[in-house]
């Protein structure tokens, strides 16, 4: 499993790996809130979190056909499916390595593009921590996602459809624990933080159902 | 025995190809798969290696139409990640065995048709399976590289190990067994889906 | 002879071919005399005048929305642990229905909530629970119509009716987080005295039974037809 995660963090670094395109795609979602509703600072700062947080959902839905569909395209899903590694191992390497390649760059980049919305200062570390916690579920529901689209040609649209009703949860409380006047958040991080653990714990098993059957 | 079938039914899409297929293989065996194209060799051989959904694979390996090589990684790349999937460290030895030695630091997607094929055949070397299941793997190749390739079988087969292999051509390969599965190809009669069952 | 049995496609169209024509005339005279009970049988409110009586319309098929995906999932468990085909036809039979209470249940909570909140939507915690609900009814049917295999369409719906609901609970309470509630309070429950007045609660218990049993109608009808189509996609491969 170890070799599996190395293998496809080599792949999303090397050139066409699709590493850089992620983080630009969420540079140019957040510089274009201010260009379509103003540039404000104050009406910023308010709407920062959410914004941060779309902008992190649609780069990582950008990456998640990558995550089984070249795989699947070479035979290698095929390879790996019959190597002594469970299918349900194979989907939590493969989420692995996405969220190193996708929630970790982007947890990151949020700081300097909260600068750019004007978030206020008390609130970066509930946003770098809501992050954090937040985007593994991504990375998983994602996998979870093209498993089940993995031999669907030309699924991109439909695993959107798929995969973004099941980010609500986590993308309503993590913009919550973010936002200025949230009562308690800490509460709510730490329902961001379970809605991870589940997703971890369990959607490995979903994607081997999913790709078990997509494999016969 | 290494392998025994019997009675095994397989489908492809919802279309029964193949019922009643009953095979055996021991140390040492080569059994050749014939019959026209759509008869159901890959499907058979795929129902082996247990992505059918049913079968046990613990003791075999499967190479399908596809190599399972990255075309940005290296050769070394593509075969020590394989190594490390399958928990191998004779990596270089196999690497020798194909001649690939002197590719090892190109990118694979540079590699010409025949050398690709050797490179995912280098898979099937990694693993320790007894029985290798292994679907068209000469096609497209010239004779020198065929010779490769058929005479990693034969060594495998040669210590104790065992092959299933779909071709349409002759791999000079003596003492190998023919089975040809349009034997077994499904008549009307085998179907047993539930939804053709009682009149409604 | 157990439950199981009816499993079988042909064992389940004899029993629905028998059951079917008592269940579709007790369903239109349950919903029918429930909603003209409902509709010009009961007073009108003292604060929300007549315009309450939309809760004959919407309360059932805001329970039948919730319902059908309850359904949809026994029916998808049943699949993938017991390889039942009829559950699978079964749940895609059940997904269109429930869909279309959902929009139902919201056009009808638009219509009702203009006069009372003085707008057709807000983002109340229960009306974006529905609106959540439909987006998983689009990407159900979706997901059905985009894989050509029978038995791997079976399968991936499945788990993502499993999984679905999962996030769809999630969501349910984490929109209380989210969004403060104009909605009022349920309007009937069975152990509490809170429920609606008698007037309006027998005449809503009507149509909530008329609403079960027409749903349970639709599934059955919609079922026979996938069974058909299974029957006749499985001749012509037979056939070829």
């Amino acid at each position: 499993m170890k070799s599996l995660i190395l293998r496809d963090l080599k792949l999303a670094f090397r050139s066409g790996g699709g590493f850089a395109l992620t983080l630009a795609f969420f540079l140019i979602v957040v510089m274009f809130v201010p260009f379509g509703v103003g540039a404000n600072l104050d009406l910023l700062a308010r709407i920062a979190p959410g914004i941060l947080w779309i902008g992190a959902l649609l780069s990582c839905l950008l990456s998640l056909d990558r995550i089984f569909q070249l795989d699947w395209e070479d035979g290698t899903l095929e390879a790996l499916a019959t190597s002594p590694i469970p299918l349900s191992g194979i989907a939590l390497s493969k989420a692995t390595a996405h969220w190193i390649t996708t929630g970790l760059p982007i947890t990151i980049a949020a700081i300097p593009l909260g600068y750019l919305l004007n978030l206020p200062t008390q609130s970066y570390t509930w946003l770098i921590a809501s992050l954090a916690l937040g985007t593994p579920t991504l990375s998983f529901i994602g996998a979870f996602g093209a498993a089940i689209t993995v031999g669907i040609k030309r699924g991109g649209l439909l695993l959107s459809l798929l995969v973004l009703p099941l980010y609500i949860p986590t993308l309503m409380l993590g913009a919550q624990v973010v936002a200025i006047g949230t009562p308690n958040p800490a509460q709510l991080l730490a329902l961001v933080a379970a809605i991870s653990l589940l997703s971890i714990a369990l959607i490995p098993f979903a994607c081997a159902i999913a790709l078990r059957s997509n494999l016969r | 025995m290494l392998l025994q079938v019997s009675n095994l039914n397989c489908q492809r899409a919802d279309k029964l190809i193949l019922s009643g297929v009953s095979l055996s293989v021991d140390t040492g065996d080569c059994l050749i798969l014939r019959g026209p194209n759509g008869a159901g060799k890959t499907t058979l051989l795929r129902a082996l290696a247990g992505l059918g959904g049913v079968e046990n694979n613990e003791n075999t390996a499967f190479s399908g139409h596809l190599d399972a090589i990255k075309s940005t990684l290296t050769v070394q790349e593509n075969l020590t990640f394989w190594a490390g999937i399958y928990g191998a460290s004779h990596w270089q030895a196999v690497m020798q065995q194909l001649s690939l030695d002197s590719l090892q630091t190109r990118a694979a997607g540079d590699l010409s048709a025949g050398q690709k094929r050797r490179l995912g055949l280098a898979r099937i070397l990694l693993t320790d399976a007894s029985i290798w299941l292994m679907d068209e793997p000469t096609v497209s190749l010239d004779a020198a590289t065929s010779d490769i390739i058929v005479d990693a079988i034969k060594t495998h087969c040669s210590n104790g190990g065992a092959a299933i292999i779909s071709t349409h051509i002759d791999l000079n390969i003596a003492n190998a067994r023919i089975l040809n599965v349009i034997d077994f190809a499904a008549k009307p009669s085998d179907y047993t889906d539930p939804f053709l069952q009682g009149v409604f | 002879m157990s439950l199981w049995e009816y499993a079988n496609p042909a064992r389940f169209m004899a029993l629905s071919g028998r059951i079917l024509p008592t269940l579709t005339i007790a369903s239109a005279v349950l919903l029918l005399s429930g909603l003209i009970w409902g509709f010009f049988g009961t007073p009108a409110d003292y604060k929300q005048g007549s315009t309450v009586k939309i809760i004959f319309l919407h309360v059932p098929t805001a329970l039948m929305a919730i319902n059908a995906w309850l359904m949809m999932l026994v029916a998808s468990l049943i699949w993938l642990i017991r390889r039942h085909h009829v559950s699978a036809l079964a749940a895609k039979a059940a997904a269109p229905i429930g869909m279309t209470m959902t929009l139902i249940a919201l056009a009808t909570g638009a219509i009702w909530g203009k006069p009372m909140w003085g707008t057709y939507w807000a983002w109340d915690p229960r009306l974006t629970s529905f609106m959540i609900l439909l987006i998983f009814y689009f990407g159900y049917l979706a997901l059905w119509e985009a894989v050509s295999d029978k038995d791997t369409a079976a399968d991936l719906t499945s788990i993502l009716c499993i999984v679905g609901s999962v996030f769809a609970v999630l969501s349910r309470y984490a929109v209380n987080f989210w969004s403060q509630g104009l909605h009022q309070g349920a309007s009937l429950s069975l152990d509490k005295e809170t429920h609606v007045d008698n007037a309006f609660y027998f005449p809503l218990l009507v149509s909530m039974a008329g609403m079960v049993l027409l749903f349970v109608t639709l599934v059955l009808i919609r079922t026979r037809t996938e069974i058909r189509t299974r029957r006749l996609s499985a001749l012509r491969a037979r056939e070829v």
